[in-house]
């Protein structure tokens, strides 16, 4: 056995309420080491031959909570969440942070796969080896904050009765639902605690269908034993020593960017992305800091970053409401975005979309859409029933997600995410309403613009990602360099932090995770073949999508139209991404990644990665 | 830091945690030579989120946990303060456990003896990576420092006062 695993993967079929443990041999975990990886492989192998027609919100969906061997080792604690994805309809890795992955591993367990669809509202706890599928009817419908404090209490008093000379346990970690997953909106999160989410993806919607509303585990064993743990604590301490000095992040987590990104690098989503620039001092984190936040340091498992903050307003008019920083992507999206410029306001937004169990990302896009539409005159107060949805009105976009979140009127097309709704939308106004939405593939994108060429995020960036708009998981050139969709498969595979790795040396990870495994492994070596092999597979997966919705990478992998319209103001007014030029990258990078000129890994690639399987499989889309 | 003659303790100022349990990782590669959160001597509860604290031995002025032990498996160390437990002894019986104010000792989870923080010898290594890394909720002083009958409350008890100093009234929410 590889050093470094706990050894054993827990399967629940909900359906049948059967448990079984099982394993992966060792050159499957060498080759797809985890998470997202590993999830990759299950899903092909489970889901492969007949990917096209499973239902993401049926019970045919396979739903993976995995972690990686690095989860509890590399500081700040993380699992991955996949399945095939409501969204994309391909697969996507989501990983979250909290205490969820070490509490799975210290009980035994690297990783649980969840089949069928349970009869009633139903949670899964775990204590080391026991294993139950416990009744959840009265946690049903429970908000987010109201589903940790039941679960913590039950299941704590459950250790109690169980263990009763131990003394006190400590509380169990919880990996849950909120109303919107509970109704398989699309845009609904995997959460933890009150405000983590494993948003994109959305699997928050595949648990709701399988009726599943929380799983809880509690290990009181030891994290897996490493193959050199001198080497691991001293790979610990040299993370941790890097990321005590890095101030910004320290002191203000990503929300430093939330005045930054929109008035310098001006690629920040301003009004559904109708501007990326703005100069509103307010959004400036130091406001945050000053006004909202309860708790300046607030980390997950051994993270030296503390990029979260405690925030909650205490007064006024949103008195009472508690979220995390809002960190960037919710300052952006939950801010600027819909025209609301105070921290007070975006707090109270933040706060509701954790309690709902919504992502702030995709449902903020969703939000900036429905009120561009608002805005043009296409969706009117009637079909809003009532709700003026306009710009920097909180309360009106209050009132929309809780629409959204409980699939009410207008909010049940909404809850189908941006890009499913400008279709449905869009046939019953009869009218084109796709240049509205700033999506790839079903995915809205995430907070960073392309056109100001100032930010990370460039032309082929979401065009070309096999994670559609994921901002964490985004296409680049050369294939293999630093900021490679590449990297990002290690970081949620192996699973460490991104933002625990940014600015330490490539290599250090590599070090990290032979430290644990006793794995020797290069960045080449994990490029080629390793991480290319893992693209291929959820390249094919996205390639054959359905039931609903296809993608054909001539017309599909693009950029949104909004992103070919020049910046209507701030210091890059007029600039804009060029057609020719993407093409050209496109072209560029469907070489690089052995796919040929339409975009379908060729033949020779898949069969050189061993993958003849899926090389059949694409025989379809090969016209 | 040079390790401590005199008997020492931990100060806390539990509202500054963030919750990263670096403590709970030194503690147990300390202790157990692995990383095991459930074996650390010190552990941190999140019974609210936002509401991490760490919760370990106060070294009661009059020892109950000591005074109850009915296999003399408890003792204290002159020399640092601590409540030092013989594992052999120790019938994992529980006593101790009720005994405490704060219910602070728990048992190992694989082995038949109870945990308690021993102070490292007196040179806490929970302390010295809180320091480490910027939090300071940890700081070991001298034990003449040491206030009456502090930090042996239940964890139900401290969530309840910092989860009301955070979130105020909103806190009854979530208790």
């Amino acid at each position: 056995m590889i050093s470094g695993y706990a050894g054993k993967f827990l399967e629940v079929d909900l359906s049948t309420e059967d448990f079984k443990e099982i394993t992966f041999n060792d050159e499957v975990l060498r080759n797809y080491v985890g998470g997202r990886g590993l999830a990759a492989k299950t899903l092909w192998d489970r889901l492969g031959t007949e990917w096209e027609t499973i239902d993401p919100l049926g019970p045919g969906n396979v739903l993976t909570l995995f972690t990686g061997p690095l989860t509890g080792f590399f500081p700040g604690g993380r699992i991955c969440v996949s399945g095939k994805s409501p969204q994309s309809n391909g697969m996507v890795g989501s990983t979250v942070g909290g205490e969820f992955g070490v509490e799975l591993r210290c009980a035994g367990y690297d990783g649980i796969i969840v089949t069928g669809e349970a009869k009633n509202p139903s949670y899964l706890f775990v204590k080391d080896s026991e294993v139950e599928i416990r009744d959840a009817r009265h946690i049903w419908g429970k908000d987010a904050k109201q589903t940790v404090r039941l679960l913590t209490k039950e299941c704590r008093e459950l250790l109690k009765e169980r263990s009763p000379s131990y003394g006190e346990f400590k509380e169990p970690s919880i990996l849950y639902i909120g109303p919107a997953g509970e109704r398989k909106v699309r845009t609904a999160v995997v959460a933890a605690k009150w405000t983590h989410g494993a948003g994109y993806g959305g699997y928050g919607a595949v648990m709701g269908a399988k009726k599943l509303k929380a799983v809880v585990a509690k290990g009181t064993g030891p994290l897996p034993e490493v193959a050199d743990m001198r080497k691991v604590k001293r790979l610990i301490n040299a993370v941790c020593d890097k990321f005590y000095e890095f101030e910004l992040w320290r002191r203000w987590g990503t929300g430093a960017a939330g005045y930054e990104v929109g008035a310098r690098l001006s690629s920040e989503p301003v009004r559904n992305w109708q501007d990326e620039w703005h100069d509103e001092k307010t959004f400036g984190v130091d406001q945050f800091e000053n006004r909202v936040w309860v708790k300046q340091s607030w980390s997950d498992f051994g993270c030296p970053t503390c990029c979260l903050k405690v925030a909650m307003v205490k007064t006024g008019k949103f008195k009472g409401a508690i979220t995390d920083n809002p960190d960037y992507e919710l300052q952006a999206y939950l801010g600027p975005n819909l025209g609301v410029f105070t921290p007070e306001e975006n707090v109270f937004l933040a706060s509701l979309i954790d309690d709902l169990g919504l992502c702030g990302i995709q449902t903020g896009n969703v939000l900036g859409f429905a009120a561009e539409l608002f805005q043009r005159g296409i969706l009117t107060r009637k079909d809003l029933e009532g709700i003026v949805l306009r710009w920097g009105d909180v309360e009106a976009f209050a009132a929309l997600a809780r629409k959204i979140a409980l699939r009410e009127g207008i909010g049940d097309l909404l809850a189908e995410g941006t890009y499913r709704a400008a279709l449905k939308i869009g046939k019953t106004k009869k009218l084109d309403l796709l240049g509205y939405a700033v999506q790839s593939k079903g995915i809205g994108i995430g907070a960073h613009g392309i056109r100001s060429g100032k930010d990370f995020a460039h032309m082929i960036s979401y065009a070309c990602s096999v994670q559609g708009g994921d901002h964490t998981s985004t296409a680049s050139l050369p294939l293999d360099g630093s900021g490679s969709e590449l990297y990002a498969i290690f970081n949620d595979s192996a699973i460490c932090c991104m933002f625990n790795t940014f600015g330490l040396r490539r290599m250090t990870r590599f070090e990290f995770y032979t430290a644990v495994t006793g794995l020797e492994l290069t960045p080449e070596k994990w490029c080629r073949p390793k991480a290319l092999r893992i693209l291929q597979l959820q390249r094919a997966m996205l390639l054959l999508a359905g039931p609903d919705l296809k993608w054909n990478p001539k017309i599909h992998d693009a950029n949104p139209d909004r992103f070919y319209e020049p910046l209507s103001s701030g210091p890059y007014k007029g600039r804009t991404t060029h057609r020719a030029k993407v093409e050209r990258n496109k072209q560029e990078y469907y070489e690089e990644a052995g796919w040929d000129e339409n975009g379908i890994p060729k033949s020779e690639t898949l069969r050189r990665l061993g993958l003849r399987d899926i090389d059949k499989a694409l025989n379809k889309l090969r016209k | 830091m040079t390790e401590k003659k005199e008997p020492i303790w931990i100060a806390r100022e539990l509202s500054r945690c963030s919750g990263c349990r670096k403590c709970e990782i030194a503690c147990s590669l300390s202790h157990e030579k692995r990383i095991w959160p459930e074996a650390s001597r010190i552990r941190v509860f999140m019974l609210v989120p936002g509401v991490e604290f760490p919760h370990f031995c106060a070294q009661c002025r009059d020892y109950p946990c000591v005074q109850v032990c009915p296999s003399k498996a408890l003792s204290t160390s002159k020399r640092t303060g601590a409540v030092l437990v013989k594992p052999d002894k120790c019938t994992a019986c529980g006593l101790c456990i009720d005994a405490c104010p704060g219910r602070i000792p728990h048992l190992h989870p694989t082995e038949k003896y109870v945990l308690i923080c021993d102070l490292c010898r007196g040179n806490p290594q929970c302390v010295k990576v809180c320091r480490e890394g910027g939090w300071n909720v940890l700081k070991t002083v001298s034990r003449a420092n040491r206030a009456y009958e502090l930090y042996a409350r239940k964890p139900e008890e401290t969530t309840r006062d910092l989860a009301v100093k955070m979130y105020g009234e909103k806190a009854e929410e979530f208790l």
